[in-house]
Protein backbone atom coordinates (compact mmCIF):
# COMPACT_ATOMS: atom_id res chain seq x y z
CA UNK A 1 0.00 0.00 0.00
CA UNK A 2 1.23 3.37 -0.82
CA UNK A 3 1.29 6.50 1.70
CA UNK A 4 -1.47 8.21 2.24
CA UNK A 5 -3.10 11.61 4.36
CA UNK A 6 -5.86 11.15 6.45
CA UNK A 7 -8.44 13.59 7.33
CA UNK A 8 -12.06 13.17 8.86
CA UNK A 9 -14.61 15.72 7.49
CA UNK A 10 -16.91 16.93 10.61
CA UNK A 11 -19.15 18.02 7.77
CA UNK A 12 -20.70 17.97 4.54
CA UNK A 13 -18.97 21.26 3.37
CA UNK A 14 -15.55 19.90 4.63
CA UNK A 15 -15.75 16.79 2.43
CA UNK A 16 -16.73 18.85 -0.31
CA UNK A 17 -13.87 20.91 0.38
CA UNK A 18 -11.25 18.07 0.63
CA UNK A 19 -13.00 16.49 -2.21
CA UNK A 20 -12.44 19.68 -4.40
CA UNK A 21 -8.76 19.44 -3.61
CA UNK A 22 -8.46 15.85 -4.89
CA UNK A 23 -9.10 13.73 -1.64
CA UNK A 24 -10.98 10.43 -2.27
CA UNK A 25 -14.16 9.95 0.18
CA UNK A 26 -14.37 6.61 1.96
CA UNK A 27 -16.91 5.29 3.82
CA UNK A 28 -17.25 1.48 4.65
CA UNK A 29 -13.82 1.06 2.76
CA UNK A 30 -14.26 -2.28 1.88
CA UNK A 31 -13.17 -2.01 -1.81
CA UNK A 32 -11.17 0.86 -1.41
CA UNK A 33 -8.75 -0.49 1.59
CA UNK A 34 -8.44 -3.71 -0.33
CA UNK A 35 -7.37 -2.27 -3.57
CA UNK A 36 -5.26 -0.03 -1.99
CA UNK A 37 -3.44 -2.91 -0.74
CA UNK A 38 -2.80 -3.86 -4.08
CA UNK A 39 -2.04 -1.11 -5.17
CA UNK A 40 -4.59 -0.51 -8.15
CA UNK A 41 -5.84 2.33 -6.32
CA UNK A 42 -3.10 4.70 -4.81
CA UNK A 43 -4.91 7.74 -3.17
CA UNK A 44 -2.70 10.43 -1.88
CA UNK A 45 -5.37 11.72 0.52
CA UNK A 46 -8.36 10.00 1.91
CA UNK A 47 -11.37 11.83 3.30
CA UNK A 48 -13.27 9.82 6.04
CA UNK A 49 -16.89 11.45 5.60
CA UNK A 50 -18.60 8.33 8.36
CA UNK A 51 -19.28 11.54 9.96
CA UNK A 52 -21.54 13.28 7.73
CA UNK A 53 -25.52 13.29 8.03
CA UNK A 54 -26.66 10.75 5.60
CA UNK A 55 -27.74 8.03 7.80
CA UNK A 56 -31.49 8.00 6.91
CA UNK A 57 -33.95 6.19 5.43
CA UNK A 58 -36.85 8.31 4.79
CA UNK A 59 -39.67 8.48 3.12
CA UNK A 60 -40.04 11.03 0.45
CA UNK A 61 -43.01 13.42 -0.54
CA UNK A 62 -43.38 11.61 -3.71
CA UNK A 63 -44.03 8.49 -1.59
CA UNK A 64 -41.01 6.46 -2.64
CA UNK A 65 -37.76 5.59 -0.30
CA UNK A 66 -34.72 7.80 0.53
CA UNK A 67 -31.68 5.37 1.52
CA UNK A 68 -28.84 7.74 3.07
CA UNK A 69 -25.64 7.12 1.44
CA UNK A 70 -23.96 6.10 4.70
CA UNK A 71 -26.77 3.70 5.72
CA UNK A 72 -24.54 0.35 5.66
CA UNK A 73 -25.93 -2.61 4.05
CA UNK A 74 -27.05 -4.22 7.07
CA UNK A 75 -29.29 -1.17 7.93
CA UNK A 76 -30.99 -0.90 4.66
CA UNK A 77 -31.15 -4.60 4.49
CA UNK A 78 -33.04 -5.07 7.73
CA UNK A 79 -35.02 -1.33 8.01
CA UNK A 80 -38.83 -2.35 8.21
CA UNK A 81 -39.79 -0.05 5.26
CA UNK A 82 -36.77 -1.02 2.45
CA UNK A 83 -38.16 -5.13 3.75
CA UNK A 84 -42.07 -4.45 3.61
CA UNK A 85 -41.82 -1.56 0.33
CA UNK A 86 -38.75 -3.51 -1.36
CA UNK A 87 -37.93 -7.01 -0.63
CA UNK A 88 -35.76 -7.14 -3.86
CA UNK A 89 -33.35 -4.78 -2.31
CA UNK A 90 -33.32 -6.57 1.13
CA UNK A 91 -32.46 -9.81 -0.44
CA UNK A 92 -30.28 -8.54 -2.94
CA UNK A 93 -28.37 -7.13 0.08
CA UNK A 94 -28.82 -9.81 2.61
CA UNK A 95 -27.09 -12.39 -0.58
CA UNK A 96 -24.26 -9.93 -1.09
CA UNK A 97 -20.91 -10.55 0.61
CA UNK A 98 -20.85 -11.44 4.58
CA UNK A 99 -22.13 -10.14 7.45
CA UNK A 100 -18.85 -8.29 8.13
CA UNK A 101 -18.39 -7.04 5.30
CA UNK A 102 -22.37 -5.51 5.29
CA UNK A 103 -21.94 -3.90 8.97
CA UNK A 104 -18.88 -1.98 7.32
CA UNK A 105 -20.33 -1.27 3.44
CA UNK A 106 -22.74 1.40 2.54
CA UNK A 107 -25.56 2.22 0.40
CA UNK A 108 -22.81 4.85 -1.45
CA UNK A 109 -20.12 2.70 -1.61
CA UNK A 110 -22.26 -0.79 -2.94
CA UNK A 111 -23.02 1.33 -6.35
CA UNK A 112 -19.28 2.73 -6.16
CA UNK A 113 -17.46 -0.12 -5.87
CA UNK A 114 -15.18 -1.96 -8.40
CA UNK A 115 -15.05 -4.70 -10.80
CA UNK A 116 -13.88 -8.03 -9.11
CA UNK A 117 -12.87 -9.08 -12.45
CA UNK A 118 -9.04 -11.07 -11.67
CA UNK A 119 -7.23 -8.88 -14.09
CA UNK A 120 -7.96 -5.30 -12.89
CA UNK A 121 -6.99 -6.60 -9.42
CA UNK A 122 -3.59 -8.04 -10.22
CA UNK A 123 -1.19 -5.01 -11.82
CA UNK A 124 0.97 -7.02 -13.28
CA UNK A 125 -1.77 -7.92 -15.97
CA UNK A 126 -3.51 -6.09 -18.73
CA UNK A 127 -6.40 -4.05 -18.08
CA UNK A 128 -7.73 -1.30 -19.75
CA UNK A 129 -10.06 -0.01 -17.05
CA UNK A 130 -7.04 0.30 -14.64
CA UNK A 131 -4.41 1.59 -17.24
CA UNK A 132 -5.87 2.88 -20.03
CA UNK A 133 -4.60 1.45 -23.49
CA UNK A 134 -2.86 -1.45 -21.66
CA UNK A 135 -5.24 -4.21 -22.89
CA UNK A 136 -7.72 -6.45 -21.86
CA UNK A 137 -6.26 -9.64 -20.40
CA UNK A 138 -9.67 -10.80 -19.63
CA UNK A 139 -10.83 -11.57 -23.52
CA UNK A 140 -8.30 -13.80 -24.12
CA UNK A 141 -7.56 -15.13 -21.22
CA UNK A 142 -9.68 -17.02 -18.13
CA UNK A 143 -13.43 -15.59 -18.47
CA UNK A 144 -15.94 -17.58 -17.11
CA UNK A 145 -17.00 -15.25 -14.59
CA UNK A 146 -16.84 -12.00 -16.69
CA UNK A 147 -19.49 -10.18 -18.84
CA UNK A 148 -21.91 -11.68 -21.93
CA UNK A 149 -23.60 -7.93 -22.06
CA UNK A 150 -22.77 -4.27 -22.58
CA UNK A 151 -19.28 -5.35 -23.14
CA UNK A 152 -16.59 -3.73 -25.50
CA UNK A 153 -13.40 -4.22 -27.06
CA UNK A 154 -11.81 -2.87 -24.66
CA UNK A 155 -13.76 -4.12 -21.18
CA UNK A 156 -16.10 -7.41 -20.61
CA UNK A 157 -15.66 -7.25 -16.36
CA UNK A 158 -18.81 -7.64 -14.61
CA UNK A 159 -20.15 -4.74 -12.23
CA UNK A 160 -19.96 -6.67 -8.72
CA UNK A 161 -22.57 -5.41 -6.85
CA UNK A 162 -26.22 -7.32 -6.34
CA UNK A 163 -28.05 -4.09 -4.57
CA UNK A 164 -27.37 -2.27 -7.80
CA UNK A 165 -29.28 -4.78 -9.72
CA UNK A 166 -32.44 -4.16 -7.86
CA UNK A 167 -32.09 -0.32 -8.17
CA UNK A 168 -31.68 -0.61 -11.57
CA UNK A 169 -34.93 -2.87 -12.11
CA UNK A 170 -36.85 -0.25 -10.02
CA UNK A 171 -35.68 2.57 -11.54
CA UNK A 172 -34.08 4.24 -8.46
CA UNK A 173 -32.37 7.73 -9.06
CA UNK A 174 -29.19 8.88 -7.34
CA UNK A 175 -28.80 12.01 -5.55
CA UNK A 176 -25.61 13.60 -5.64
CA UNK A 177 -23.69 16.96 -4.19
CA UNK A 178 -20.93 18.66 -5.48
CA UNK A 179 -19.08 22.05 -5.43
CA UNK A 180 -22.20 23.31 -8.15
CA UNK A 181 -24.69 21.64 -5.94
CA UNK A 182 -27.17 19.33 -6.02
CA UNK A 183 -28.19 16.60 -8.61
CA UNK A 184 -30.13 13.82 -9.42
CA UNK A 185 -28.75 11.05 -12.05
CA UNK A 186 -31.29 8.24 -13.20
CA UNK A 187 -29.41 4.68 -12.15
CA UNK A 188 -29.38 4.09 -15.77
CA UNK A 189 -27.35 6.81 -16.42
CA UNK A 190 -25.45 6.59 -13.32
CA UNK A 191 -22.96 3.46 -13.95
CA UNK A 192 -21.22 3.88 -17.62
CA UNK A 193 -20.40 0.79 -19.79
CA UNK A 194 -17.45 0.67 -20.85
CA UNK A 195 -17.11 1.43 -24.45
CA UNK A 196 -13.56 3.25 -25.35
CA UNK A 197 -13.21 4.54 -21.52
CA UNK A 198 -13.74 1.61 -19.16
CA UNK A 199 -11.50 3.80 -16.23
CA UNK A 200 -14.85 5.78 -15.66
CA UNK A 201 -17.21 3.61 -14.19
CA UNK A 202 -20.10 6.04 -12.65
CA UNK A 203 -21.39 9.38 -13.42
CA UNK A 204 -19.55 11.13 -10.83
CA UNK A 205 -17.71 14.52 -11.34
CA UNK A 206 -14.92 15.09 -9.52
CA UNK A 207 -15.57 16.14 -5.46
CA UNK A 208 -18.95 15.14 -5.66
CA UNK A 209 -20.73 13.22 -2.93
CA UNK A 210 -23.80 10.49 -3.56
CA UNK A 211 -25.91 11.31 -0.53
CA UNK A 212 -28.60 9.07 -1.27
CA UNK A 213 -30.52 6.64 -2.92
CA UNK A 214 -33.88 7.22 -4.09
CA UNK A 215 -36.34 4.42 -5.35
CA UNK A 216 -39.72 5.35 -6.71
CA UNK A 217 -43.16 4.73 -5.48
CA UNK A 218 -44.98 2.13 -7.14
CA UNK A 219 -48.65 0.94 -7.55
CA UNK A 220 -48.94 -1.29 -4.30
CA UNK A 221 -49.76 -4.01 -3.70
CA UNK A 222 -45.75 -4.94 -5.58
CA UNK A 223 -44.25 -8.05 -5.25
CA UNK A 224 -40.79 -8.42 -5.22
CA UNK A 225 -37.82 -10.51 -5.15
CA UNK A 226 -33.92 -10.91 -5.87
CA UNK A 227 -32.39 -14.54 -7.12
CA UNK A 228 -29.05 -15.32 -7.53
CA UNK A 229 -26.90 -18.17 -8.98
CA UNK A 230 -23.41 -18.50 -8.05
CA UNK A 231 -20.78 -21.30 -7.29
CA UNK A 232 -21.49 -21.63 -3.85
CA UNK A 233 -24.76 -21.20 -1.90
CA UNK A 234 -22.90 -17.80 0.09
CA UNK A 235 -20.66 -15.75 0.25
CA UNK A 236 -20.06 -15.43 -3.18
CA UNK A 237 -20.63 -13.37 -6.15
CA UNK A 238 -23.42 -13.69 -8.94
CA UNK A 239 -23.06 -15.82 -11.80
CA UNK A 240 -26.42 -14.85 -13.35
CA UNK A 241 -29.36 -12.90 -11.17
CA UNK A 242 -32.68 -11.50 -11.20
CA UNK A 243 -34.34 -8.57 -9.77
CA UNK A 244 -38.03 -8.54 -10.22
CA UNK A 245 -40.93 -6.02 -9.18
CA UNK A 246 -44.66 -6.95 -10.41
CA UNK A 247 -47.82 -5.43 -9.69
CA UNK A 248 -50.78 -7.59 -10.63
CA UNK A 249 -54.24 -6.12 -10.85
CA UNK A 250 -57.36 -7.97 -11.92
CA UNK A 251 -55.45 -10.74 -13.13
CA UNK A 252 -53.59 -8.54 -14.66
CA UNK A 253 -49.77 -7.68 -14.84
CA UNK A 254 -50.34 -3.87 -14.81
CA UNK A 255 -46.49 -3.05 -13.68
CA UNK A 256 -43.24 -5.23 -14.34
CA UNK A 257 -39.75 -4.58 -13.63
CA UNK A 258 -36.63 -6.59 -14.30
CA UNK A 259 -33.36 -6.60 -14.57
CA UNK A 260 -30.26 -9.04 -14.47
CA UNK A 261 -26.92 -9.15 -12.51
CA UNK A 262 -23.61 -10.79 -13.11
CA UNK A 263 -23.87 -10.56 -16.93
CA UNK A 264 -23.54 -7.08 -17.56
CA UNK A 265 -20.76 -4.57 -17.36
CA UNK A 266 -23.20 -2.88 -15.59
CA UNK A 267 -26.81 -4.18 -13.91
CA UNK A 268 -28.58 -5.00 -17.31
CA UNK A 269 -32.15 -3.53 -17.53
CA UNK A 270 -34.63 -6.12 -19.58
CA UNK A 271 -37.10 -3.94 -20.98
CA UNK A 272 -38.26 -6.29 -23.64
CA UNK A 273 -38.96 -9.33 -21.04
CA UNK A 274 -40.66 -6.36 -19.28
CA UNK A 275 -43.09 -5.53 -22.11
CA UNK A 276 -43.79 -8.61 -22.85
CA UNK A 277 -45.29 -9.28 -19.58
CA UNK A 278 -47.75 -6.16 -19.41
CA UNK A 279 -50.93 -6.81 -19.66
CA UNK A 280 -50.75 -10.48 -19.73
CA UNK A 281 -51.98 -13.08 -16.98
CA UNK A 282 -49.49 -14.60 -15.04
CA UNK A 283 -48.83 -18.34 -16.12
CA UNK A 284 -46.29 -20.89 -16.13
CA UNK A 285 -46.00 -20.06 -20.10
CA UNK A 286 -45.72 -16.43 -19.53
CA UNK A 287 -43.09 -16.88 -17.58
CA UNK A 288 -40.93 -19.17 -20.37
CA UNK A 289 -42.44 -16.73 -23.24
CA UNK A 290 -40.96 -13.77 -21.29
CA UNK A 291 -37.88 -15.11 -20.07
CA UNK A 292 -36.82 -16.23 -23.93
CA UNK A 293 -35.39 -12.54 -24.93
CA UNK A 294 -33.73 -12.01 -21.47
CA UNK A 295 -30.00 -12.89 -23.12
CA UNK A 296 -30.79 -10.82 -26.05
CA UNK A 297 -27.73 -9.28 -27.29
CA UNK A 298 -25.45 -11.74 -25.56
CA UNK A 299 -21.59 -11.74 -26.95
CA UNK A 300 -20.16 -14.83 -25.07
CA UNK A 301 -16.50 -15.30 -24.46
CA UNK A 302 -14.42 -18.46 -24.41
CA UNK A 303 -15.59 -19.68 -21.17
CA UNK A 304 -19.00 -18.38 -20.42
CA UNK A 305 -21.52 -19.17 -23.39
CA UNK A 306 -23.30 -20.66 -20.32
CA UNK A 307 -24.52 -17.57 -19.18
CA UNK A 308 -26.29 -17.07 -21.88
CA UNK A 309 -28.76 -20.22 -21.00
CA UNK A 310 -28.56 -19.43 -17.42
CA UNK A 311 -29.39 -16.20 -17.63
CA UNK A 312 -32.90 -16.96 -19.22
CA UNK A 313 -33.67 -19.96 -16.69
CA UNK A 314 -32.80 -17.56 -14.06
CA UNK A 315 -35.02 -14.75 -15.52
CA UNK A 316 -37.75 -17.57 -15.52
CA UNK A 317 -37.87 -19.36 -12.48
CA UNK A 318 -37.47 -15.55 -10.64
CA UNK A 319 -40.39 -14.37 -12.83
CA UNK A 320 -42.46 -17.67 -11.64
CA UNK A 321 -41.46 -17.28 -7.65
CA UNK A 322 -42.80 -13.48 -7.66
CA UNK A 323 -45.32 -13.68 -10.10
CA UNK A 324 -47.20 -17.07 -8.57
CA UNK A 325 -47.52 -14.77 -5.21
CA UNK A 326 -48.71 -11.50 -7.01
CA UNK B 1 -9.55 0.65 33.95
CA UNK B 2 -8.55 3.28 31.84
CA UNK B 3 -4.42 3.70 31.40
CA UNK B 4 -3.42 5.93 28.61
CA UNK B 5 -0.39 4.65 26.65
CA UNK B 6 1.68 7.52 25.11
CA UNK B 7 2.83 5.48 21.99
CA UNK B 8 2.21 2.33 20.30
CA UNK B 9 5.24 0.23 20.90
CA UNK B 10 4.24 -0.04 24.65
CA UNK B 11 3.53 -3.46 26.73
CA UNK B 12 -0.25 -4.70 26.60
CA UNK B 13 -1.85 -2.12 30.01
CA UNK B 14 -2.62 -5.56 31.62
CA UNK B 15 0.50 -8.49 33.05
CA UNK B 16 1.79 -9.95 30.61
CA UNK B 17 2.74 -13.56 32.11
CA UNK B 18 6.39 -14.14 32.80
CA UNK B 19 7.28 -17.18 31.50
CA UNK B 20 8.15 -16.73 27.59
CA UNK B 21 5.00 -17.54 25.35
CA UNK B 22 5.61 -19.36 22.32
CA UNK B 23 4.64 -15.41 20.90
CA UNK B 24 7.87 -13.94 22.73
CA UNK B 25 9.60 -16.67 21.57
CA UNK B 26 9.00 -16.32 18.16
CA UNK B 27 8.98 -12.65 18.25
CA UNK B 28 12.43 -12.41 19.33
CA UNK B 29 13.43 -15.08 17.24
CA UNK B 30 12.23 -13.30 13.92
CA UNK B 31 13.14 -9.78 15.26
CA UNK B 32 17.25 -11.39 15.15
CA UNK B 33 16.51 -12.70 11.16
CA UNK B 34 14.76 -9.06 10.38
CA UNK B 35 17.88 -7.23 11.51
CA UNK B 36 19.97 -9.15 9.22
CA UNK B 37 17.68 -8.44 6.38
CA UNK B 38 16.96 -5.13 7.30
CA UNK B 39 21.04 -3.90 7.80
CA UNK B 40 20.24 -1.70 10.76
CA UNK B 41 16.52 -1.15 11.35
CA UNK B 42 16.74 -3.23 14.49
CA UNK B 43 14.66 -1.57 16.98
CA UNK B 44 11.33 -0.77 16.30
CA UNK B 45 8.82 -3.73 14.55
CA UNK B 46 7.14 -2.42 11.28
CA UNK B 47 3.90 -3.28 10.57
CA UNK B 48 5.22 -3.62 6.66
CA UNK B 49 7.66 -5.18 4.60
CA UNK B 50 11.00 -3.97 5.00
CA UNK B 51 10.64 -2.67 1.24
CA UNK B 52 7.82 -0.76 2.18
CA UNK B 53 9.42 0.92 5.17
CA UNK B 54 12.34 1.56 3.50
CA UNK B 55 11.15 3.00 0.36
CA UNK B 56 8.73 5.72 2.77
CA UNK B 57 10.88 7.92 4.46
CA UNK B 58 8.29 9.52 7.07
CA UNK B 59 5.08 8.14 5.87
CA UNK B 60 1.81 10.23 7.17
CA UNK B 61 0.97 8.83 10.70
CA UNK B 62 -1.82 9.90 12.58
CA UNK B 63 -2.67 9.51 16.83
CA UNK B 64 -6.01 7.96 17.78
CA UNK B 65 -7.19 7.07 20.75
CA UNK B 66 -9.53 3.74 21.13
CA UNK B 67 -10.24 1.03 23.53
CA UNK B 68 -8.95 -2.70 23.48
CA UNK B 69 -11.02 -5.01 25.44
CA UNK B 70 -11.88 -2.32 28.12
CA UNK B 71 -8.64 -0.34 28.06
CA UNK B 72 -8.26 2.99 26.73
CA UNK B 73 -5.19 2.84 24.26
CA UNK B 74 -3.49 5.62 22.28
CA UNK B 75 -1.26 5.17 19.65
CA UNK B 76 0.58 6.87 17.13
CA UNK B 77 0.16 4.65 13.47
CA UNK B 78 1.11 4.85 10.25
CA UNK B 79 -2.00 5.67 8.38
CA UNK B 80 -1.77 2.54 6.48
CA UNK B 81 -2.19 0.26 9.41
CA UNK B 82 -4.88 -1.61 9.56
CA UNK B 83 -6.74 -2.70 12.94
CA UNK B 84 -5.62 -5.95 12.42
CA UNK B 85 -1.83 -4.88 12.26
CA UNK B 86 -2.99 -2.49 15.02
CA UNK B 87 -3.74 -5.65 17.81
CA UNK B 88 -1.16 -8.04 16.49
CA UNK B 89 1.96 -5.75 15.79
CA UNK B 90 1.46 -2.64 18.13
CA UNK B 91 -0.68 -4.26 20.91
CA UNK B 92 0.31 -7.85 21.37
CA UNK B 93 -2.96 -9.00 21.12
CA UNK B 94 -2.24 -11.96 18.64
CA UNK B 95 -5.99 -13.75 18.88
CA UNK B 96 -6.88 -11.67 15.84
CA UNK B 97 -5.46 -14.08 13.10
CA UNK B 98 -4.64 -12.95 9.49
CA UNK B 99 -5.70 -15.32 6.84
CA UNK B 100 -6.39 -13.43 3.81
CA UNK B 101 -5.94 -10.01 4.34
CA UNK B 102 -8.03 -8.89 2.08
CA UNK B 103 -11.92 -9.66 3.88
CA UNK B 104 -12.53 -12.66 2.24
CA UNK B 105 -11.99 -15.68 4.94
CA UNK B 106 -13.00 -13.69 8.24
CA UNK B 107 -10.00 -15.11 10.45
CA UNK B 108 -9.54 -11.54 11.34
CA UNK B 109 -12.82 -10.61 12.66
CA UNK B 110 -13.30 -8.37 15.64
CA UNK B 111 -16.44 -6.42 17.22
CA UNK B 112 -16.38 -2.62 16.90
CA UNK B 113 -18.49 -0.72 18.61
CA UNK B 114 -20.54 -4.03 18.86
CA UNK B 115 -20.77 -5.24 15.61
CA UNK B 116 -18.86 -7.50 14.02
CA UNK B 117 -16.52 -6.15 11.38
CA UNK B 118 -13.39 -7.71 9.34
CA UNK B 119 -10.26 -5.75 11.24
CA UNK B 120 -7.88 -6.57 8.35
CA UNK B 121 -10.37 -4.10 6.16
CA UNK B 122 -10.68 -1.41 8.90
CA UNK B 123 -7.80 1.34 9.08
CA UNK B 124 -6.71 1.96 12.49
CA UNK B 125 -6.39 5.58 11.93
CA UNK B 126 -10.55 5.90 11.50
CA UNK B 127 -11.25 4.43 14.97
CA UNK B 128 -11.11 7.41 17.14
CA UNK B 129 -13.37 6.67 19.52
CA UNK B 130 -14.05 3.43 18.85
CA UNK B 131 -14.14 0.44 21.36
CA UNK B 132 -12.53 -2.83 19.98
CA UNK B 133 -13.83 -6.52 21.68
CA UNK B 134 -11.05 -9.36 20.49
CA UNK B 135 -11.57 -12.76 21.15
CA UNK B 136 -8.57 -11.71 24.22
CA UNK B 137 -11.80 -9.55 25.83
CA UNK B 138 -14.25 -11.97 25.76
CA UNK B 139 -13.43 -14.43 28.53
CA UNK B 140 -14.37 -13.07 32.02
CA UNK B 141 -11.24 -13.62 34.48
CA UNK B 142 -10.69 -17.48 34.20
CA UNK B 143 -14.54 -17.84 32.96
CA UNK B 144 -14.95 -18.89 29.09
CA UNK B 145 -17.78 -16.80 27.23
CA UNK B 146 -20.32 -19.92 26.43
CA UNK B 147 -19.54 -19.59 22.71
CA UNK B 148 -15.89 -20.13 23.68
CA UNK B 149 -16.63 -22.95 26.01
CA UNK B 150 -18.81 -24.59 23.55
CA UNK B 151 -16.30 -24.42 21.20
CA UNK B 152 -14.27 -26.92 23.64
CA UNK B 153 -17.40 -28.66 23.92
CA UNK B 154 -18.20 -29.57 20.34
CA UNK B 155 -14.75 -30.28 19.27
CA UNK B 156 -15.49 -27.44 16.83
CA UNK B 157 -11.95 -26.90 15.59
CA UNK B 158 -9.12 -28.66 14.14
CA UNK B 159 -5.94 -26.56 13.53
CA UNK B 160 -7.79 -23.61 15.03
CA UNK B 161 -6.28 -20.71 13.10
CA UNK B 162 -9.93 -19.52 11.68
CA UNK B 163 -11.12 -19.98 15.40
CA UNK B 164 -11.25 -16.86 16.66
CA UNK B 165 -12.26 -14.66 13.87
CA UNK B 166 -15.27 -17.83 13.88
CA UNK B 167 -15.95 -17.39 17.93
CA UNK B 168 -16.23 -13.54 17.56
CA UNK B 169 -18.28 -13.45 14.26
CA UNK B 170 -20.14 -16.55 16.39
CA UNK B 171 -20.60 -13.45 18.96
CA UNK B 172 -21.67 -11.58 16.56
CA UNK B 173 -24.26 -13.31 14.80
CA UNK B 174 -26.17 -14.26 17.88
CA UNK B 175 -26.14 -10.49 19.45
CA UNK B 176 -27.81 -9.99 15.55
CA UNK B 177 -30.52 -12.46 16.37
CA UNK B 178 -29.65 -14.94 13.57
CA UNK B 179 -29.65 -18.19 15.48
CA UNK B 180 -33.11 -19.12 14.69
CA UNK B 181 -31.88 -22.21 12.67
CA UNK B 182 -29.25 -24.54 11.66
CA UNK B 183 -29.48 -23.12 8.19
CA UNK B 184 -29.72 -19.40 9.23
CA UNK B 185 -26.48 -19.90 11.47
CA UNK B 186 -24.72 -21.48 8.23
CA UNK B 187 -25.78 -18.56 6.05
CA UNK B 188 -24.60 -15.65 8.73
CA UNK B 189 -21.67 -17.23 9.27
CA UNK B 190 -20.90 -17.73 5.70
CA UNK B 191 -18.14 -14.80 6.27
CA UNK B 192 -15.70 -17.08 7.93
CA UNK B 193 -13.75 -19.64 5.97
CA UNK B 194 -12.85 -23.04 8.08
CA UNK B 195 -10.43 -25.11 5.33
CA UNK B 196 -10.41 -27.76 8.42
CA UNK B 197 -14.14 -27.81 7.30
CA UNK B 198 -15.49 -27.86 10.82
CA UNK B 199 -18.37 -26.25 9.92
CA UNK B 200 -20.83 -28.52 10.99
CA UNK B 201 -19.57 -28.28 14.58
CA UNK B 202 -19.28 -24.31 14.46
CA UNK B 203 -23.35 -24.74 13.70
CA UNK B 204 -23.89 -26.75 16.96
CA UNK B 205 -21.17 -25.13 18.94
CA UNK B 206 -23.25 -21.70 18.15
CA UNK B 207 -26.77 -23.36 18.80
CA UNK B 208 -25.09 -24.67 22.06
CA UNK B 209 -24.42 -20.66 23.26
CA UNK B 210 -27.51 -19.82 22.13
CA UNK B 211 -29.52 -21.91 23.70
CA UNK B 212 -30.65 -24.33 21.02
CA UNK B 213 -29.20 -27.24 22.18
Amino acid sequence: MYPFSFTKASDTREALNAGRRGGRYIAGGTTLVDLMRETVERPETLVDISALPLREVTVTERGGLRIGALVTMTEAAAHRKVRSTYPVVSQALELSASAQLRNMATIGGNIMQRTRCTYFRDVTAACNKREPGSGCAAREGYNRTHAILGTSENCVATHPSDAAVAFAALEARVHLLGPDGAREVPFADFLLRPGSTPQREQAVRQGELITAVEIPAYARPLKSGYLKVRDRQSYEFALTSAAIALHVRGGVIREAKVAAGGVGTVPWKLPAVERALIGERPSDRLWARAAESAADGARPLAHNRFKVELLRRTVERQLRIVGDNA
Amino acid sequence: MSTDLPESIVAPAEGTPTPPSRRTFITTTTAVGGAVVAGGLTTVASPFGTEEAAAAEAPPSSRVSLTVNGARRTVTVDNRTSLLDLLREHLDLTGSKKGCNAGACGACTVLVDGRRVNSCLTLAVRLEGAEVTTVEGLAKGDQLHPLQQAFIDQDAFQCGYCTPGQIMSGVGCMQEGHTGSAEEIREWMSGNICRCGCYVKIVRAVEQASGRK
